[in-house]
């Protein structure tokens, strides 16, 4: 085998040093500056670890099917008739009826958005500008709107409608407080939703077009069922948000007690969070109820939390695949 | 001859486009009716038509007739719905009812000075009074009682207390976190940190307040060691958790998207990662930073649960040791005990409205801030 | 892509007589297009034959692609277009107001650059269009199906796997898959817009030999920057520089014989 010999220029050997270099000089005010940040970094996810790890551990025990599967007396704290299950019902029904409206008019207006509307017009540029807005108003403002629009103002009107003798649809109600969470969650699904539409490749629309599809065959066949799973995303996200807001529901339906379980769109309902709230500041034995208010937070926590763990891990997939797609 | 869009050929397409489109205003429909009907209800505090003076001039009821249907209503203290729904002889025995009231007040109290005040003017929302019983003027927000002190000056200092000191607490944390991850970590730390700081946010603000009252309070207060255990700093330093995740999120997307050309430039030029960071990245994505702030203050102002559930009591002080009630957790606690269409309800519909419009401008800021940082990113750059 | 300057053609396949039908069926008369304000496409008139394939040459930029996507009216889903003077498909004006955009696009179809097949099954791809057009029978789909694999040489490759995903297929075979998905709803016209570019030597082959086969049923119109390409497939060839058609005329006189300087210029490799 022939070996090439280096020209005169070059060293015989290589340098004992090796081919080590440091990246840098070592400098104090950097190392400094950089630990600082690290551990700013630490403490964040440190206090993510803390809170989390307090509720698993503390609620961990008076978690149990029967705790989950029953109505409860009057009296929250007896530890044998407790129970959780109208809270669960009341979070999850009033969730429910706000998906029902959230979605379609999110999906639409993401659609609108990405698919037909022109960029220079000032309609566009005002819509989601409002959009914007509706993502930063605070939750009891909400609140409020549903009590003076939704219950005084379409409620009052439904009854004098309906010639109600007193207040069916004028008072707090499911139905009231699922349509305020869906105008505070709006803003969700537009953007989940808006994410995914764009993350199509603009050659499959130009493709079907080429074939002879109209832009609404476009976007119902090729371009949703693509955008499914964003479209998803963004619906558990709403979902996971509405279950944890108390603030919106305060005033548009929520109650401390029920006796039964909501039924109709008209009653009220008992809700996880506003149980926490309302023991936690009230209740006067803090230690004897201590354990029955962990477990109640822990329900609540699996509830949101793993909803948006769930949206999180179904996003991160959808990115993986369109980015196979190029 | 230009381009037909031949929309005759088909007009459920045509259609169902202008369905879409009309569909798309609800945002804007949202926003102008949350502003309207929460104004609405404020309005007659904004033009001062409230009354809640107690000792008022009896009109004896024969002289019904010699008051302008709008006085009548006033005086009465009715809704608009429920004086057009009374006939003649219904608002005759209201006003004998009315006569009685007024001349049940004991006559030390009709003599008391704050009786004839209207304490819903604008004078006595904003500024001091002396009220009696007190030695020097006062910011009182007190609704319950005889007297109903609406000065909401006090709600003003404690959302300001509470906002800052979560500010305060949240922004060095969330931007030197950003700093480390954007900058100074290795590429996959950012993208198992970055997520996890999302799933701070997941945690319900009920859940953050819970772990405030119950764990936190406690334990700076041991601490610190101040008076009392339930106060603006706990509530501060609490909200600041729930803010920190937003400002994160913003911040380290400004930083990652400043263009890796001038990171490898001063690199080049021999700076270590900390000076390029500070020296050069941190002023270019200021902007960013800047907006990520702005929003976090805005969401900071507009939290209500954790606040609720750390502090109770509303007292006027500055002392960041001392209890103290936000705008949002007075709404959220009093409006159960206000009285329909009465002047603390309308009080509280106020104080909403102006928190809307607060957020609404700060979000407007925020906002065209992070537009432009966008439009370098995609475009113009 | 730098050609290097060559000597004059020589194309062993070089086509010295026309092989022109005789018959125009589209008739650009005096076409002009605008982007906002500047003109990208100035005053073309081009008469393209039956059943033949005409290309498109010239540099980047010069306005082919978008002629080529006049013909079809993908231009109008760009804001701002405008357009004057004509096309005629068949004899009818196509930018006509009682025009049907869609039916248009049934008859002439497009296949572009990049592939761009749904991320469906191969199946499922070619059965889009069909399905569009009103084919719902199960049986009547799987023949016309087959017909078209058959007829885009990929059948024998993809029989046995109809109902996989087409994102699993080569680079060459996916694009192949969108000419079968273009000629399912048989066309009369089929516009190809760089079709190889983005294909090894051996893929562009294939297609190639696929484009001289269809063109005994569809009339082609290619759009091309490889003038290899254009010599070897085509039979007309129009060669256009900065919105402007500067010659048009049977490839192997533009090739070997062209009457412009400009063209003789361009085909000789001076500039490109």
């Amino acid at each position: 085998m022939n070996t090439i010999t280096p020209p005169e220029y070059l060293p015989e050997k290589p340098s004992a040093q090796g081919r080590h270099f440091r990246a840098e000089k070592f400098d104090f005010w950097s190392f400094c500056f950089s630990g600082l940040t690290g551990l700013a970094t630490l403490f964040i996810l440190g206090i993510l670890a803390v809170i989390l790890l307090n509720i698993l551990i503390n609620g961990w025990r008076g978690l149990s099917w029967h705790f989950i599967s029953t109505i409860p007396k009057k009296d929250f704290f007896d530890v044998n008739t407790t129970g959780v299950l109208p809270m669960i019902v009341g979070t999850t029904i009033r969730v429910f009826v706000m998906t029902i409206f959230v979605l379609p008019v999110g999906v639409i207006t993401a659609i609108y958005l990405t698919e037909y509307a022109p960029n220079t017009s000032i309609v566009t540029r005002v819509i989601r500008a409002a959009v914007n807005n509706l993502a930063g108003v605070p939750s009891i403002v909400f609140g409020l709107f549903g009590l003076g629009f939704f219950i005084n103002f379409v409620g009052k009107n439904l009854d004098t409608l309906f010639h109600n003798p007193g207040a069916v649809w004028g008072q707090p109600a499911l139905i009231w407080a699922a349509l305020t969470l869906a105008v505070m969650t709006l803003p969700v699904v537009i953007v989940a939703t808006e994410e995914s539409l764009k993350a199509i490749p603009p050659g499959l629309r130009e493709a079907s077009l080429a074939l002879g599809a109209t832009k609404l065959e476009t976007i119902l066949k090729v371009v949703l069922p693509q955008a499914l799973p964003g479209i998803m995303t963004g619906g558990i996200l709403a979902v996971s948000r509405a279950a944890g807001e108390v603030a919106p529901i305060l005033f548009t339906g929520v109650a401390y007690y029920m006796a039964s379980l909501p039924t109709h769109l008209t009653d009220q309902f008992m809700d996880l969070g506003y149980q926490i709230f309302v023991l936690s500041t009230q209740s006067p034995n803090i230690d004897q109820t201590r354990p029955i208010l962990y477990a109640t937070v822990l329900v609540l926590l699996i509830l949101t939390f793993a909803l948006n763990i769930v949206a999180i891990f179904i996003r991160a997939r959808v990115r993986k695949k369109l980015r196979a797609l190029g | 001859m230009g381009i037909q869009r031949g929309h005759r050929a088909r007009p459920l397409e045509w259609l169902a486009e202008k369905f879409i489109f009309l569909v798309s205003l609800s945002a804007i429909l949202m926003v102008f009716l949350i502003f309207l009907f929460v104004a609405r209800e404020a309005l007659p505090i904004f033009f001062g038509k409230t009354d809640t003076a107690l000792v008022q001039k009896v009109i004896p009821p024969d002289e019904m007739d010699t008051l302008s249907p709008a006085q009548l209503q006033q005086y009465l203290e009715l809704t608009p719905e429920q004086f057009a729904s009374m006939d003649k002889e219904t608002l005759k025995s209201l006003m004998e009812v009315k006569q009685e009231q007024l001349d049940e007040i004991p006559a030390n109290f009709r003599n008391d000075p704050d009786a004839r005040v209207n304490t819903t003017e604008w004078r006595y929302l904003l500024l001091p009074h002396k009220w009696s019983g007190y030695d020097k003027p006062e910011y009182i927000w007190q609704p319950v009682g005889q007297i109903q002190k609406y000065n909401i000056i006090p709600l003003f200092v404690g959302t300001l207390k509470i906002t800052l000191i979560g500010l305060f607490f949240a922004v060095p944390l969330a931007v030197g976190a950003a700093i480390y991850v954007s900058q100074l970590a290795r590429p996959h730390v950012r993208e198992i940190v970055k997520p996890t700081i999302e799933l701070l946010s997941g945690i319900p603000s009920v859940v953050v307040g819970f772990f405030a009252l119950l764990v936190m309070a406690t334990f700076l207060q041991k601490i610190f060691g101040y008076q009392t255990r339930l106060n603006a700093f706990v509530a501060g330093i609490a909200l600041g958790f729930a803010v920190i995740p937003v400002i994160f999120s913003i911040a380290e997307d400004a930083l990652t998207s400043v263009p890796r050309a001038y990171t490898q430039a001063a690199l080049a030029l021999g700076a270590s990662r900390w000076q390029t960071a500070w020296q050069i990245v941190l002023p270019a994505a200021l902007p960013g930073v800047f907006a990520a702030t702005v929003l976090g203050f805005g969401r900071a102002i507009g939290e209500t649960m954790i606040v609720l559930m750390v502090c109770s009591a509303s007292v006027m002080s500055w002392s960041i040791f001392d209890s103290a009630r936000s705008i949002t957790t007075t709404i959220a606690a009093e409006m159960a005990e206000a009285v329909s269409g009465g002047p603390h309800y309308r009080i509280l519909f106020m104080l909403g409205a102006l928190l809307f419009a607060a957020t609404f401008v700060s979000n407007m800021i925020g906002e065209v801030v992070i537009n432009r940082l966008k439009l370098k990113l995609e475009g113009r750059r | 892509m730098a050609e290097t300057i060559m000597p004059k053609v020589n194309l062993p396949e070089a086509k010295m007589n026309s092989s022109a039908s005789g018959v125009p069926l589209i008739e650009i008369e005096q076409l002009s297009l605008f982007y906002g304000a500047s003109k990208a496409l100035k005053d073309i008139s081009l008469n393209l034959d039956e059943k033949i394939v005409t290309a498109f040459i010239g540099p980047s930029g010069c306005g082919k692609s978008t002629l080529l996507r006049c013909l079809n009216r993908m231009n109008d889903l760009i804001d701002n277009v405008r357009i004057e003077g004509s096309v005629k498909i068949g004899g009818h004006d196509i930018y006509d107001a009682a025009v049907d955009v869609i039916e248009l696009r049934k008859r002439v179809g497009m296949v572009f650059q990049k592939s761009n097949p749904f991320p469906k099954s191969i199946y499922e791809n070619v059965a889009y269009g069909l399905r569009l057009h009103g084919k719902q029978n199960k049986t009547e789909l799987g023949g016309l199906i087959e017909q078209s694999l058959r007829g885009a040489a990929l059948w024998d490759e993809v029989k046995d796997r109809l109902h996989s995903s087409a994102l699993g297929l080569s680079g060459g075979q996916q694009q192949r898959l969108c000419i079968a998905r273009a000629i399912a709803i048989k066309p009369e016209i089929i516009l190809m817009d760089e079709p190889a570019s983005a294909l090894d030597p051996i893929a562009t082959a294939r297609v190639e030999e696929l484009i001289l086969e269809l063109k005994k049923d569809y009339t082609i119109v290619i759009v091309t920057h490889n003038m290899q390409q254009a010599a070897r497939i085509s039979d007309q060839t129009a060669f256009f520089y900065l919105g402007e058609l500067v010659e048009f005329g049977a490839t192997g006189k533009i090739f070997t014989n062209p009457a412009k300087k400009q063209t003789e210029d361009y085909v000789t490799g001076r500039f490109g």
